[in-house]
């Protein structure tokens, strides 16, 4: 009788479960419907002629279906607003879908035979997985895209979208990491100076922490969920860029240096230099290990309260403010050039979004092509009226850019006299570059782990072949 | 019909939902009117109620599984056989070790804490006045999503520095009591125990659910004979109470285990597998889809496998002996 009863109450119990689990799946579902080409009407974009796109031919009645990683409603019309002028034009019809478990879902997608036309990939080490993993199934970038390319982008560009030297992706967005953001009126308060070189960032750090006992002069956060550990992994890129060369750095980018070279272990101390110090992180948030739990999106806020002073994040930190916030160079905040040890050469530290299609049908080509076209950055800068997009485009007209910090950033990618180098963790193959680089920064704060014993353990990580 | 295949707007699902509904009821009819008909031969019957069941297992449960146990012994772009590597590396990696002692707390702690005090709350509250409203309490985070109680949780470790207003309740009560707030979920094997508490807060009110019906079924006679014998209190409990619902403690302690080992949303939520905290479930996840290592997912998930597997045996043979006993 005993165990009829738990049975039952087993059963019951059971059918709650089941219950709570479809709720579950029905939220899931809801996250990635498809944003939908059809919603919403273009205010800013969706005009002007279809000169521009006549190359792409007539083509009316097909659609080509777009695979992101941007799901909310918000976030995606930019996007879709940005096809626009195609869609008039060329009479195609896009089909835009967004998950926000984009880098999980494409791999299972493409293995089931179920792949978008065209995905925007965040980094090229993805790239590179998809296409050695499942040969065949990424298409190479047609004639009228190669083109695009090669007339309108430098010729780094080309290289993060190739794989094996075939040319896959094209670029479609960027966007620069090597900042530190500040408080222009608290500078302009105490006098402080933008720092031009390294040694005097130090010594300004020093200064604002001998001036402010109860605040930091760092401020700092790599939680980021699944993806905890990169904002650590940037610095740790921005620091290689800066005592080692451009060439070391590709070296070290592609497995020929190795993880656990001293150039490497002593670029992680510089980056300990600030982020273990106490005396210099963490303003507003507690010590050195709250770098660890901190929000990426919240660790720079304690600038505005004054608890803090400098915050370095790339251009895109700029959506983070809360509403209200004045971003400008005279403003709330602002963010200075990370400096290098001389004012001679300027390292900048990128990343960016490529799109790579998985059908050969020339619709799909025409907009690939178009992607890569001056005429989408362009659209595509009209459509984000918020701001936090750009691309490497040379020409994209940076008055299309809508804030500040982007036609900043727009202008420090495409100076002639920088030396551009993209995102070494988006480079490396995702074991290493979403996996153990991340989670062993995490170490280096969470645990106290040494330099050389972080660096090592990556070392052994990386995929041999 | 195009809208039936893929349904945009959310009247649209709902209608999809009831149609599927319709022609499931259609299909189990159907089956059930053909298979009823005596003059059929025995297997007609016997495949129309099985087969359905065992293609369904076949293909969504045996072949993936029969896959997966393959790639277990592939290298990483499942091409080619590299033998017991994968194995080799998680019982050697310090990584992996860490995260299969997780695991092996989280069972050892889990079943035991959430059934012990699933049985002393369940032994307090019976045959009291306010019994039933201090079960639905307890019962109640059963009702929460495991995301959900995760993200709870999350929010009561909350960290703040010392001079900051404080967030998370456990570090305000830290705070008033004039200690330091502490950061819980970042030293390890102590984040591994906060999460342990967080299970063990979802998994009680089942225990207590189950053990409550038990007690309550343990015949008036035998405590009563007890007690004329002058046994009362803990020797009540021990001797009386405990041998009385065994078979159900057994079924509880082995189903919060079972759930235990494939504990993936506490951690994922609330660490990400981090700061040494990770367990298999979500390492599985982790290496399969994150770090794009699914051979490795795939030998730490057959590993997960041969743990639950015993567990399961016990359980369905305890079952089967207290229906016998029936």
């Amino acid at each position: 009788m005993t165990t009829a009863r738990t049975l039952r109450t087993l059963t019951a119990v059971a059918s709650i479960a089941a219950v709570l689990a479809a709720g579950a799946c029905t939220s899931t579902r809801a996250a990635t419907t498809p944003a939908g080409s059809a919603g919403g009407s273009a205010a800013a974009s969706g005009s002007g002629d279809c000169a521009a796109y006549a190359s792409y031919g007539d083509l009316k009645g097909k659609s080509i279906s777009v695979f992101t990683s941007i799901a909310s409603a918000a976030e995606s019309k930019p996007h879709t607003d940005s096809y626009k002028m195609f869609e008039k034009c060329t009479g195609a019809t896009i089909k835009y879908e967004g998950s926000r478990d984009f880098e999980a879902q494409l791999p299972v997608r493409i293995k089931a035979g179920n792949a978008p036309d065209l995905a925007y990939i965040p980094q090229p080490g993805l790239l590179n997985t998809l296409v050695t993993a499942n040969p065949g199934k990424v298409i190479e970038a047609g004639a009228a895209a190669v083109k695009n390319v090669d007339t309108y982008y430098s010729p780094e560009w080309k290289t993060y979208g190739s794989v094996n030297g075939k040319y896959y992706a094209v670029p479609v967005g960027a966007n620069a990491k090597s900042f530190v953001w500040y408080s222009p009126k608290k500078f302009a308060e105490k006098g402080y100076k933008v720092p031009q070189t390294w040694d005097e960032l130090i010594a300004l750090s020093d200064k604002i922490a001998a001036d402010f006992p109860s605040a930091k002069p760092w401020c700092a956060g790599i939680e980021s969920g699944g993806a905890t550990g990169w904002p650590a992994t940037d610095w740790i890129e921005d620091m290689m860029l800066r005592t080692v060369s451009p060439a070391d750095y590709d070296a070290w980018t592609t497995h020929k240096l190795a993880f656990n070279d001293p150039k490497v272990v002593n670029a992680i101390n510089m980056a300990g230099s600030i982020l273990k110090n106490d005396k210099y992180v963490n303003g507003g948030l507690g010590g050195v290990k709250t770098i660890a739990t901190t929000s990426f999106t919240e660790a720079g806020l304690p600038i505005l309260a004054g608890k803090c002073f400098l915050h370095r994040q790339a251009s895109f930190y700029q959506a983070n403010w809360p509403k209200g916030t004045n971003v400008a160079e005279n403003g709330d905040v602002w963010a200075f050039y990370l400096p290098g040890k001389t004012t001679d050469v300027k390292p900048v530290l990128g990343g960016g979004e490529f799109a790579a299609v998985f059908s050969d049908r020339p619709e799909v080509q025409a907009f690939q092509a178009f992607l890569a076209s001056p005429e989408w950055s362009n659209e595509k800068g009209k459509a984000t009226p918020n701001g936090g997009w750009l691309s490497a485009n040379k020409k994209l007209d940076p008055a299309n850019l809508a804030m500040p910090m982007d036609k900043l950033s727009y202008q420090i990618l495409t100076d002639s006299k920088t030396v551009f180098r993209f995102d070494g963790s988006d480079l490396m193959p995702s074991a290493v570059g979403a996996g153990s680089f991340w989670k062993e920064m995490t170490n280096w704060i969470a645990l106290d782990k040494g330099s050389q014993a972080v660096a090592d353990d990556i070392e052994k990580t990386w995929p041999k072949s | 019909m195009v809208w039936l295949m893929k349904p945009e707007s959310v009247p649209e699902k709902i209608l999809v939902m009831f149609f599927a509904i319709a022609l499931f009821a259609l299909v189990v009819g159907l089956v059930l009117a053909v298979v009823d008909r005596p003059k059929f031969p025995k297997w007609v019957p016997v495949t129309g109620y099985l087969g359905p069941a065992l293609v369904l297992i076949t293909f969504g449960l045996l072949w993936p599984g029969i896959l997966t146990i393959r790639n277990s012994f592939m290298d990483a772009n499942e091409t080619a056989f590299i033998g017991l590597d994968n194995y080799a590396r998680i019982f050697t990696d310090a990584q992996f070790l860490t995260v299969l002692r997780n695991t092996l707390l989280w069972v050892a702690l889990v079943p035991t804490v959430a059934t012990a005090v699933g049985l002393v709350y369940a032994i307090l509250v019976d045959r009291t006045r306010f019994e039933k409203v201090a079960k639905t309490l307890i019962f109640l985070p059963m009702a929460i999503s495991m995301v959900g109680a995760s993200i709870i949780w999350k929010f009561m470790y909350e960290y703040k520095p010392k001079e900051a207003d404080q967030m998370g309740l456990v570090n305000q009560v830290l705070v008033w009591l004039g200690l330091e707030p502490q950061q819980f979920l970042l030293v390890p094997v102590l984040n591994t125990l906060m999460l342990i508490v967080v299970m063990v807060w979802i998994q009680a009110g089942f225990a207590m659910t189950v053990l409550s019906a038990a007690i309550k079924a343990i015949p008036d006679e035998i405590i009563e004979a007890a007690k004329v014998d002058g046994v009362t209190g803990m020797r009540l409990f021990w001797w009386i109470t405990v041998p009385s619902v065994r078979p159900a403690i057994v079924v509880v302690l082995t189903t919060i285990a079972m759930g235990t080992l494939k504990a993936f949303d506490v951690v994922y939520v609330m660490t990400g597998g981090q700061f040494d905290s990770s367990v298999i479930a979500n390492e599985f996840y982790t290496q399969s889809f994150n770090r794009g290592q699914p051979n490795i997912g795939a030998a730490l998930a057959v590993i997960l496998f041969v743990f639950i597997l015993p567990i399961i045996v016990y359980n369905v043979r305890q079952m089967r002996i207290s229906e016998g006993e029936r």
